[in-house]
């Protein structure tokens, strides 16, 4: 684990527009990724997560703010300039069979980069790197003239791992990528991911709606609720510290495999999520808070550093 | 080398398109007579009993003869023979007309819905009024500013039917441009460009093969219509359209010289249809694995009665 | 008056695709009381929904068939049973709750009207007002105020869909609740919301029930009882404590606890199971985990019986014959 900075976002906003108004799909987050290591996003269906992770990679334009990758501003790069740093960050699916042209063969799939950026000397060369990348995400080579819908949920979610690292890119947004997948594939595809941040260094953005699959995936932890980062830590701080009352409604929610943690769900969230279109200032998440009260509402919070690397933007923690 | 072949063949029949097309019989009986019409279109020199456009005026309005199996015209000229050198006619202007048609319609298709804004707006808007016009009217319309002949009746037909392919296009480019694996090809590093021809286009192709099959039938009822209207092809060449427009009068006293030819046309548009249907379905990934066999089910309902009486 | 609600014996589900016959429950055996909650826990092809299908006779017309057993549902062979009968039965003695709420409800209905259709089919005698009424009861049961009974599925959110397909369900008081993954669609908080609902409800209303879910801690959290399917088998069965308290495990059940990342424990990586889920389409003689099975022997290739290991907890596995031999 290295202290250099890839990943940086500063105010960063992305807003549609909805139903006669805009909609806040990521409303001014800021974070800094170290190289090497993993910031997993949290937060319910709706909070913006996948736009905060799309916009990171420039599919989206930035509405405001500014994303640097490694030192350089990528905000507002044209597509040629952004060529050449599209070729280090990647990005792996949530849904394999969606994210697998349903036309080509696995072989095909995983060699598009490569043919793209014209990355290999003749065809002995193209067919070794492929295979490489194929051992490497552990596919069996019998596989390299199939097609994706020929095969289970794991192998498709590995040849999309495969064609994420054809180029060795550095940085990885993962968009839900085990939340397909049955239990018993799902630890076998974080584990992969696992083994090859190791290998590699590989930095990723881990986005998921499920707490305990970012809590092993992540060394931070962006907690998101209606474009807003609520709650921001190291992981081991989140788990045993959490403050803002929508982690903790969170962390209460999961269902927990063993009897004698039965009880926990008795304390369960209210409400579901408001409009995202246009919201009013102040916290977003007062409507379903238990402690809300006037304070909380008509002026926007800030995320303040309650300890060293914990943030935190709830009035009643403040 | 040798193994790839034969993994292509054994491909091909355990392929689940294969299968289901041709696992049940109408289809592949419709799909058998369209090969043999069209062999016998392709060398009808060598099928055809006599010269079609051969007068013969001491044979006029015969009906069926051992001879002439389905009678001669009122010009002494052989019914089934003028039939099987009229699927010339019919063939060549179908997969013409579509050709023209399915070109240029998934082309602006693909350019609507890739570029979108006032492009998409501008040919999305020509289209909709070329599609206020009955598809016959249009291509009577464009028949009359172009004049009869073989060649400009495929242009009027083909141009008749560009909005389909255009409309149809256009919607699943909307659909396929969204799509996580185009977002990934973006993300591979490809321009737009490289991403609509590999990636979206391809995937637009199977809506529209469907629809190609289809209007195949379409095509040869259209040049039919012409011809029978005395707007398609002149004569003496055979047509089938124009063969019913020539042979109706004479209905009441040898109905087969105006029935034959339009047996003939119901059989190809229907031929084309069924097999256009089948295609559907065996494209459709939506219908994978339901669609069930019809048979088993009785089999397995009435093992289920015995067993459970 | 029948002790057991539903009894399933020996079941076998087939689908006859147009390309292969997929096998998809291999005869399966399954017992719910009244008033009791079964979690049907297993992954993606494990013959769940296909299990649930079968109690009420809903498998995909003309592509899955029941080709083996008895189903007896509150005394009813159900196999035998009239199509008559069984729509009589089909929401008023079970009733099932599906996956997805968006598809589950019709976006042209008021869900009000919704609700009042199930209550008409089922009880045409009474008067419209005591339908109307006990509609307004129902919605109110699932905790949505009764006066919005006038608008349509697309102004509910998600999880208030989802509230009205269980108020469906619950609408004619059915002795058994099918559930199919009925919180898996949903957001954590939402599925909290829901499994509180669920709870709450069948033990007030006194309904047993049938939970099919992948998740284990959704088991821990609502279930008494608790069945393990692996490619279509039950390979193990029993209260929750002798699933959840236990070290005598299938090694699948084990696997899978394994292989769920914690909240409550510290741990790098996760023990996944090997390999993938046995082809459905072959019949399997011996044990179908054998081939991901880490304490596979000669012996799992031959027919595996279910073994009680404990009184009530069985399994469908050889490994404690072995150690009980060695005792």
């Amino acid at each position: 684990m290295e202290d250099k900075i890839l990943v940086e976002a500063r105010n960063l906003k992305k807003y549609f527009k909805a139903g006669g108004g805009q909609l806040h799909a990521v409303d001014g987050v800021n974070f800094k990724i170290r190289k090497g290591t993993t910031l997993g996003v949290v937060g319910e269906s709706g909070c913006g997560k996948s736009t905060l992770g799309r916009v990171l990679l420039r599919l989206y334009d930035v509405t405001d703010g500014q994303i640097l990758y490694d030192g350089t501003d990528i905000t507002s790069m044209n597509a040629k300039e952004l060529k050449p740093i599209r070729a280090r960050m990647q990005m792996i699916f949530q849904d394999p069979s969606g994210s697998l042209d349903p036309r080509k063969s696995v072989k095909e799939l995983i060699g598009e980069p490569l043919k793209i950026y014209k990355a290999y000397n003749g065809k002995a060369d193209y067919d070794a790197k492929i295979a490489e990348i194929m051992k490497t995400v552990g596919l069996n080579e019998m596989y390299a003239d199939s097609f994706s819908h020929e095969l289970d949920g794991g192998r498709r979610q590995r040849i999309g791992i495969g064609r994420a690292l054809a180029m060795n890119p550095e940085f990885i947004i993962c968009d839900e990528p085990v939340s397909a997948l049955d239990v018993s594939i799902q630890a076998q595809i974080l584990n992969l991911l696992m083994d090859l941040q190791d290998e590699k260094g590989l930095t990723y953005v881990f986005i998921t709606h499920d707490l305990s699959v970012v809590k092993h995936i992540s060394h931070e932890i962006m907690v998101m609720y209606l474009g807003q980062c609520v709650e921001y830590a190291r992981t081991a701080d989140l788990f045993a510290n959490p403050m803002h009352p929508y982690t903790q409604g969170l962390l209460n929610a999961v269902p927990i495999p063993s009897l004698k943690a039965k009880k926990l769900s008795t304390q369960v969230m209210r409400g579901e999520l408001t409009s995202p279109i246009d919201p009013a200032p102040g916290c977003r998440f007062a409507a379903r808070c238990p402690y809300a009260t006037e304070k909380c509402r008509g002026k926007d919070i800030a995320l303040t550093e309650v300890e060293p690397g914990h943030f935190v933007s709830c009035r009643k923690v403040l | 080398m040798e193994k790839n072949k034969k993994s292509v063949l054994s491909r091909l029949r355990s392929s689940r398109i294969f299968r289901v097309m041709f696992g049940r019989k109408l289809i592949v009986v419709c799909s058998v007579m369209l090969v043999v019409m069209f062999l016998l279109a392709i060398f009808a020199p060598l099928a055809a009993p006599y010269d079609p456009n051969k007068d013969d005026l001491y044979n006029v309005l015969k009906g069926s003869t051992a001879e002439h199996l389905l009678g001669t015209d009122s010009n002494g000229r052989d019914v089934l023979s003028r039939i099987i050198y009229g699927g010339r006619i019919s063939f060549t202007v179908g997969v013409v007309a579509v050709v023209i048609s399915s070109v240029i319609g998934m082309a602006l298709g693909l350019i609507s819905g890739v570029i979108g804004g006032a492009v998409d707006t501008v040919i999305m808007r020509v289209m909709d009024a070329m599609m206020a016009v009955p598809m016959l009217i249009l291509a009577l319309f464009l028949g009359a500013i172009l004049g009869q002949g073989l060649g400009n009746v495929c242009l009027a037909i083909g141009i008749s039917m560009v909005p389909g392919y255009a409309r149809i296009t256009r919607g699943q480019v909307l659909t396929v441009r969204n799509a996580d694996y185009v977002t990934a090809g973006k993300l591979c590093g490809g321009s737009w460009v490289r991403n609509t021809i590999v990636h979206v286009f391809p995937n637009c192709l199977s809506a529209n093969i469907v629809t190609m099959t289809s209007s195949l039938g379409g095509a040869i009822l259209a040049e039919a219509n012409l011809s029978f209207l005395g707007m398609g092809i002149s004569p003496p060449t055979a047509s089938w359209g124009a063969m019913v427009s020539g042979g109706y009068k004479y209905l009441s006293t040898q109905p087969i010289i105006a029935i034959a030819p339009g047996v003939a046309i119901i059989i190809v548009v229907l031929c084309f249809n069924m097999v256009g249907d089948a295609l559907r379905d065996a494209l459709d990934p939506k219908l994978r694995g339901t669609l069930g066999k019809g048979r088993k089910r009785e089999k397995q309902s009435r093992k289920g009665r015995d067993r459970y009486a | 008056m029948h002790e057991k609600l539903l009894e399933i014996k020996d079941l076998s589900v087939e689908y006859e695709t147009e390309i292969s016959t997929v096998y998809a429950v291999n005869g399966l055996d399954l017992e719910v009381g009244y008033g009791e909650t079964l979690g049907l826990v297993g992954e993606t092809g494990a013959g769940k929904t296909s299990t649930a299908l079968s109690v009420i006779r809903l498998l995909p017309e003309g592509i899955g068939f029941v080709t083996g057993g008895s189903i007896t549902l509150d005394g009813v062979d159900m196999l035998a049973a009239s199509e008559e009968k069984l729509r009589s039965m089909r929401g008023a003695t079970a009733s099932m709750i599906f996956q997805d709420p968006m598809s589950a409800l019709n976006p042209v209905m008021t869900v009000g009207a919704q609700i009042l259709e199930v209550l008409k089919i089922h009880h045409p005698e009474q008067s419209k007002k005591d339908l109307e009424a006990r509609v307004d009861e129902m919605m109110e049961l699932v905790g949505i105020p009764a006066n919005r009974k006038e608008e349509y599925p697309h102004q509910f959110s998600g999880g208030m869909k989802q509230r009205i397909v269980i108020a469906i369900a619950l609408a004619c008081e059915p002795k058994l609740i099918l559930a199919d993954e009925p919180t898996t669609a949903l957001d954590v908080t939402i599925q909290a919301q829901m499994l509180g609902l669920i709870n709450d409800l069948q033990k007030r209303l006194g309904t047993a029930m049938i939970l099919i879910t992948h998740d284990l801690g959704v088991v821990a959290q609502t279930c008494e009882k608790v069945i393990v399917m692996y490619a279509g088998e039950a390979i193990e069965y029993g209260s929750a404590e002798d699933i959840f308290e236990t070290d005598m495990r299938h090694p699948y059940t084990e696997g899978l606890f394994n292989a769920i990342p914690k909240l409550n424990e510290e741990s790098a990586r996760l023990e996944a199971i090997d390999g993938m889920m046995a082809n459905p389409t072959v019949k399997i003689q011996g044990c179908r985990f054998a081939d991901r099975c880490k304490h596979a022997t000669e012996r799992c290739r031959q027919k595996q019986e279910m073994r009680e290991v404990s009184k009530g907890h069985i399994i469908r596995c050889c490994l404690y014959d072995r150690q009980q031999a060695n005792v």
